[in-house]
């Protein structure tokens, strides 16, 4: 079959598309370009659809459409023309790109590139300084979508938050922090999405441009709610507002969950989950496969694997430098695994301890202190150290000379919100059970506080870490230098044991693990150190025996 | 029998508007709608500058203000509020606050940094964009006062203050504009403690240079000094009295309470975001310091020089200059290097030389001096 030639009145509109038309390249190649041709019967010359062959069908449709495009691009670019400022707040935006709009797919995803200017504060006011750009997520490049904050400005005592009128990626930024806007003039440049209508002129959108209905486009004064739409038919259902609820998904999302906690809240009650779900769940005769039941369910050869939505996971890595806390860290435990540690675990029990703390716990309420476990713990660190002085000594770097430290400052792991912090109690040796517990308080209101200084920080000579208050059992502690030994205690937990009447009685056990410098310090006077401290708190009695 | 019928009555009424404020699907805002199309009066019941905070930033975003007027009333336990783009430690004494317990708060609008107390009533006038009018809210302030003691002289000015005796400042406003809505809050020194004012809002960081908002300092008094009979609670009824005329408003004052999270969804989280450390600090406009400290040892004294360039509350840039014979340079240059990335802030100070000294074990002398320029260092923060 002879192909076609299209006649050339029709190949100058064609070139003369290309050569003043659209920025981005058509999607797809002329036929005429490739060689390949239309091909039809010989006595149809007409531009007409030609059924000959399915390359052929392919081509002339895009062909005539990007003829009629041709066509109503003339009638575009007169219309766009025509657009008058209709309100007066600001003008119109600028089209910079002369585009024709009406054929999305045809044309690349770039649309018109408008001018936000800077609109009208209100009482007179000509200039404000530019505060902050909403970095994060503005700067030229980024996505923003309608009614997003950009920036921030400030005139006189105010400040006002300036959103943005387009969905788009920002092209450009006018105005640098701290320098003068001027009222009227640009202030970014958005490059919005093909196919969206010229921007909505006013600058206070008085009603929702979509649709009036409540669910469907609602907005939170100015921030268009996200949600599925299968959450906003459970919100429908359940006659409840979007703007009520409060979004936990990313950027403010409201999740299904989210209008669920809601529900329980208000009325008190758990809800059955909606019938509508939006991912299918497979269908049940795909149950739990067991080892048998999946020989049987193997794919017939020829046939395959039912195929699943597997839903799109769209998170993005994230990477940004080490903070001061961080880099502390990373400072003080490369320097403490280059100690060979070796551990050293037991068990304790409390139950003794947990009646005496019980007694003497309104006792220091009423001299106003918080009495917890962990001032029995140091005290008693303090006595096993003063029959065990290598635990409270240091070496120096090249591991040459060993220093025995006389004063017992004993530290305590505190997880703060700025990160782990390790203060120390001065001078245990010569305090009490109450005097540690008083000084403990202090520790912990000024960790709380963001207060503590490098003198609380710093002349530690033992540690312990109380992880148990959170949570755990057995843990392998690390060494802080320029320390030798640390111990961390797990939690207390009520247990059944074996008394000396063979009898099953109820305890309170905690673990505690030990890790110590063992070029200097053996297993067998970690573990003896380890007894003692032991045999103190399972008999409080020999504690205040031995109490200096 | 007449009197239990309107006991019985007066019951009824009270549980209806008890049912209405807790019925199950209500919120503060399905509230206003429904009870107060015009406006409404509120007064807070906390006095925690965060949780008032928080409920000025609920309202404005959540509450329809197309076609209302809403004041809200409120007081707070001793705070200091910065305005958004200021530097905290160039407009107040932050380690003096800190140790005291008084805590730093960052607002939302803009303007210059006040002291908060219990004497000190705040008022926040919110309306629509095209309705904001700060001269029109002073003025309702000014004609309330006048209402309540005639021989008051107060004066609204152009810079939006309220002057008492044509001298003395009362009142400072601040305003926040968003997309729809808008609004303007001001206070009003009826009985605040001055003394703690004017020490707390003392820098204590001198050589600080930045492009934030800076506070203009002025003379101020309390109300209370000029006629001692007034109290913050009789300017309050004034206010609210002269608001509700204004804007035809006849339904009485409601009491909110801010942390109540059915009634305002959203809300708590909102005040944990206000006391947060990037919010207060972190929000700092990019600054420089450059300072000289003195550090003593040993009954001598030394100078050290510092610089730092700070951004977002980070320190970008660091240089510490000692005499070398006070520490030597290796040990300075390491400091330097090791601050650069941690939060202007005293505890990721002592952090970073904590670590410093963990890692790097000196001699008892150039520990204690260590310590020293640490605790120098920190006082600034």
């Amino acid at each position: 079959m002879r192909a076609a030639v299209p006649s050339s009145s029709i190949l100058k509109t064609i070139q003369s598309i290309r050569r003043r038309g659209c920025p981005s390249k058509p999607a797809f190649d002329w036929p005429l370009q490739r060689g390949v041709i239309l091909s039809s019967h010989p006595d149809e010359e007409a531009f007409g659809i030609k059924m000959a062959s399915f390359g052929t069908f392919r081509g002339s449709f895009m062909f005539m459409r990007h003829l009629l495009s041709a066509r109503h691009y003339k009638h575009c670019c007169s219309r766009a023309k025509a657009v008058k400022p209709v309100f007066s707040l600001c003008p119109s935006p600028r089209v910079i790109y002369p585009q024709c709009r009406n054929f999305k797919t045809s044309y690349g995803k770039a649309g018109p590139v408008l001018q936000f200017n800077l609109s009208d504060i209100g009482e007179g006011i000509t200039e404000v300084t530019v505060k902050e750009w909403y970095i994060q997520y503005v700067k030229e490049g980024d996505k923003v979508s309608q009614f997003d904050s950009i920036c921030e400005v400030q005139s006189d005592k105010a400040s006002v938050t300036i959103t943005s009128r387009y969905d788009g990626t920002i092209r450009k930024l006018y105005y640098d922090v701290d320098s003068i806007a001027l009222v009227g003039t640009p202030l970014v440049d958005i490059e919005t999405d093909a196919g969206q209508e010229g921007a909505p002129e006013k600058d206070v959108v008085e009603t929702p441009a979509v649709s009036h209905e409540e669910h469907t486009q609602q907005e939170i004064k100015g921030h268009k709610i996200q949600a599925t739409p299968a959450v906003r038919r459970l919100a429908m259902e359940n006659n409840i507002k979007l703007s009520e609820v409060v979004g936990t998904g990313k950027d403010g999302r409201i999740l299904k969950e989210d209008i669920l906690n809601y529900l329980s809240k208000q009325t008190g009650a758990i809800l059955p989950p909606s019938p509508y779900h939006e991912i299918q769940p497979p269908p049940p005769t795909a149950a739990v496969p067991s080892a048998a039941k999946l020989k049987d369910r193997a794919p017939l050869p020829g046939s395959a694997w039912p195929v699943i939505q597997r839903p799109v996971f769209t998170g993005k890595d994230h990477t940004e430098p080490l903070k001061g806390f961080q880099k502390a860290m990373v400072k003080t435990m490369t320097a403490a695994l280059k100690i060979p540690h070796f551990g050293y675990f037991d068990e304790v029990d409390m139950t003794k301890l947990v009646q005496l703390r019980s007694e003497l716990k309104e006792l220091a309420e009423s001299r106003g202190v918080k009495l917890s476990y962990m001032p029995f713990f140091i005290k008693a660190a303090s006595l096993g150290l003063l029959q065990f002085p290598i635990l409270n000594a240091s070496v120096d770097e090249g591991c040459q000379n060993i220093t025995y430290k006389a004063a017992h400052n004993i530290g305590l792991a505190m997880d703060t919100t700025q990160g782990l912090l390790v203060p120390n109690v001065k001078n245990v040796q010569v305090l009490s059970v109450f005097d540690i517990a008083v000084e403990l308080n202090r520790l912990q209101a000024l960790g709380v506080s963001g207060q503590l200084g490098t003198a609380d920080l710093t002349g530690g000579t033992f540690t312990l870490s109380n992880i148990g208050s959170i949570g755990g059992t057995y843990a392998k502690p690390v060494i802080l230098p320029p320390e030798v030994a640390i111990g961390a205690l797990g939690k207390i937990q009520t247990l059944p044991r074996f008394n000396s009447r063979d009898e099953v009685v109820k305890a309170h056990v905690m673990n505690v693990s030990w890790s110590a410098d063992h070029r200097i310090i053996d297993g067998a006077t970690m573990c003896r150190f380890s007894n003692l401290w032991k045999s103190y708190l399972e008999n409080p009695a020999t504690m205040v025996f031995d109490l200096k | 029998m007449w009197s239990r019928l309107r006991t019985c009555r007066n019951l009824c009424l009270k549980t209806r508007i008890c049912f209405q404020l807790n019925r199950a699907q209500g919120t503060f805002s399905a509230l206003l709608d429904e009870n107060c199309r015009a406006g409404a009066v509120l007064l807070s019941t906390s006095s925690n500058v965060f949780h008032n905070l928080a409920l000025e930033d609920w309202i404005h975003a959540r509450v329809d203000l197309d076609n209302r007027s809403i004041l809200f009333m409120w007081r707070n336990r001793p705070a200091v509020v910065i305005g958004r783009h200021q530097n905290p430690w160039q407009e107040c004494n932050v380690p003096l606050l800190r140790e005291r317990g008084i805590p730093v708060a960052r607002r939302r609008s803009g303007g210059g940094t006040v002291f908060h107390d219990l004497g000190n009533l705040n008022l926040t006038f919110f309306s629509s964009r095209k309705r904001y009018d700060r001269q029109r809210n002073l003025r309702i302030v000014t004609r309330a006062l006048k209402q309540l003691r005639p021989s008051l002289d107060v004066r609204v000015t152009d810079r939006f203050d309220i002057l008492l005796n044509e001298q003395f400042k009362i009142s400072g406003t601040a305003a926040k504009l968003g997309r729809t809505g808008a609004y303007h809050h001001c206070t009003v020194l009826c009985a605040v403690d001055r003394t703690l004012l004017s020490v707390t809002l003392r820098s204590s960081c001198t050589g600080i240079r930045s492009n934030a908002t800076p506070s203009v300092p002025a003379p101020v008094k309390n109300l209370r000094d000029d006629d001692p009979t007034l109290t913050c609670e009789a300017v309050m009824e004034a206010v609210a009295t002269q608001y509700s005329a204004d804007f035809g408003l006849n339904r009485p004052v409601i009491v909110v309470d801010p942390t109540h999270e059915l009634c305002h969804p959203g809300i708590n989280g909102i005040a944990q975001e206000l006391q947060t450390w990037d919010w207060v600090f972190g929000k700092t406009p990019k600054f420089t310091l450059e300072t000289s400290l003195e550090v003593h040892y040993e009954a001598r004294s030394s100078k050290v020089h510092l610089h730092m360039d700070v951004k977002n509350g980070i320190i970008e840039t660091c240089g510490i200059e000692i005499p070398h014979n006070w520490l030597p340079p290796e040990t300075c240059a390491e400091l330097s290097r090791l601050m650069v990335g941690s939060r202007f802030c005293p505890t990721d100070t002592a952090l970073i030389f904590t670590a410093f000294l963990r890692s790097n074990p000196e001699s008892h002398k150039l520990e204690t001096k260590i310590h020293i320029l640490s605790e120098n260092i920190a006082a600034l923060m």
